[in-house]
């Protein structure tokens, strides 16, 4: 876990920059093209709860590189608000039912480890790791 | 998520025929195969990518726009998958939801069971049916100290789990009343307090109770907010009202009932409903009072029992035999 680079989340646009610095990652890891695209839509899910809710933050990245196997990490980070009730943004329906988009849960489908860490108006720290298979 | 390995072969191959043949059955097989991608829960951006897959397989020297709109047409088709993949999640929710409120449902039947006495001076005929799994009505037959039998029949405002809740606290706040005192009036303005200190203020009870005094075959009744009940003079062939003014339990503390008392004569019938009976509809009409008691009177030569499964055949029948609401009939007929 020597490799770590991130991309602040300010305005819309910097959505695409955090999707397309994922999507290089991944694809240097060695990801295929559909888990290129699952990465990628869970770094926009993460960026734009960032950009609605927070405000601003960042995403970063890590590879992850194991005896056995590769990985990629996403960290989304912000000073934001926080989350009051975790257990209710994480159930199916909850925020989806707008929508609006895939929500925490749909985040956690797309990738194979996932960790929060919030506290309320200090902000969030969403963690999720891919493996390559 | 694991990509469709298993089966990128079968696709390739009915593609390729699809291609090659442009046959209805190489179609026909791409349904099926659709359908047991179902059944294993593939979501539609899994059947994309196996589909790009087969193309490169095919199709060593695809032209390099084909391939970069197919990864367009994948990336915009990972949302639907996990739209998909939520809707699955959900509807195992809803099973398990469901499984759990039958339970609960069959639980509330044990719960709120009462015996229909059977008696020689006063014969009973009583059937309660809930519209969804769980009953808003209630009806309870209970002997007081002097061998008096107490008739209650409910009803919750409202239907389902909420109302099925705050019939279980009716229930064990009746069973908790002292025995020698079994007045209807006294009854309801106790179970008045009961509900109007425990119960959200949004719901409502309805209630009607009497007494039954076999000595001198008086019923005695009084009612907070209930469907009005009926007497039958078997004599004259016709129906009386009965019902007596007082509010719906829960509104206020300090809510009093009035007691009636009615004397009954030998072959007459007391009937006691919810509004369930006497509002059934037929397609987007209610039917009339005159025509539930002419449906009543249709079979009131009939045993008491068979009083009240046959009306409630004939309602169940003209609903076309989805309830709208429970539905709750009791038949007394003094025999002696």
């Amino acid at each position: 876990m020597d490799f770590q680079s991130c991309v602040n989340i300010k305005k819309e646009w910097d959505i695409v920059g955090a999707r397309q610095l994922g999507r290089d990652i991944s694809r240097k890891v060695g990801f295929g093209t559909v888990d290129q695209a699952r990465i990628a839509t869970a770094i926009s899910e993460l960026a734009r709860n960032i950009y609605l809710y927070a405000g601003t933050g960042k995403v970063c990245f890590e590879v992850l590189e194991e005896i056995d196997h590769k990985g990629i990490a996403i960290i989304a980070m912000d000073n934001g608000p926080g989350i009051r009730e975790i257990s209710q943004v994480m159930e199916d329906g909850f925020s989806t039912s707008g929508g609006l988009g895939a929500g925490l849960p749909g985040v956690k489908r797309l990738m194979d480890e996932f960790d929060i860490q919030s506290e309320e108006g200090k902000g969030t720290e969403i963690r999720v790791v891919k493996w390559l298979r | 998520m694991s990509t469709l390995k298993l089966d990128l072969e079968n696709y390739k191959e009915l593609l390729q025929e699809y291609i090659r043949t442009k046959d209805e059955q190489a179609l026909y097989q791409a349904e099926q195969f659709s359908k047991q991608s179902m059944q294993h829960k593939i979501s539609p951006d899994e059947i994309i990518n196996v589909h790009i897959q087969s193309l490169e397989e095919i199709y060593p020297e695809m032209p390099e726009y084909i391939q970069s709109s197919m990864n367009f047409l994948l990336e915009t088709m990972i949302s639907y998958g996990l739209a998909y993949q939520e809707h699955q999640s959900l509807r195992e929710k809803q099973l398990e939801l469901k499984s759990e409120i039958s339970v609960a449902a069959n639980m509330q039947k044990t719960l709120l069971s009462t015996v229909k006495p059977e008696l020689e001076e006063v014969e009973i005929g009583a059937l309660s049916v809930p519209a969804k799994q769980m009953n808003g009505d209630y009806h309870h037959f209970v002997y007081d100290g002097k061998g008096n039998l107490g008739i209650a029949i409910a009803d919750v405002i409202g239907k389902g789990v909420p109302a099925a809740l705050c019939m279980s606290m009716i229930k064990y706040s009746m069973d908790s009343f002292p025995e020698m005192r079994m007045d209807p009036d006294v009854i309801l303005g106790s179970l008045n307090r009961v509900v109007e200190r425990n119960v959200d203020s949004s719901m409502f009870v309805t209630m009607f109770y009497g007494l039954y005094n076999f000595e001198d075959h008086t019923f005695s009744y009084s009612s907070a907010g209930h469907e009005p009940c009926f007497y039958y003079r078997q004599d004259q062939d016709e129906f009386e009202e009965i019902d007596a003014p007082g509010l719906i339990l829960g509104v206020s503390s300090e809510s009093t009932y009035v007691r009636y008392e009615k004397k009954v004569e030998k072959g007459d019938l007391v009937i006691l409903l919810t509004d369930g009976v006497t509002e059934c509809r037929q397609g987007e009409r209610f039917i009339e009072q005159e025509e539930v008691l002419k449906v009543i009177k249709s079979f009131a030569h009939l045993p008491a029992q068979e009083i009240v499964e046959n009306v409630y055949r004939y309602f169940e029948r003209l609903q076309d035999f989805q309830l709208r609401d429970d539905f709750t009939l009791i038949v007394l007929r003094r025999n002696v």
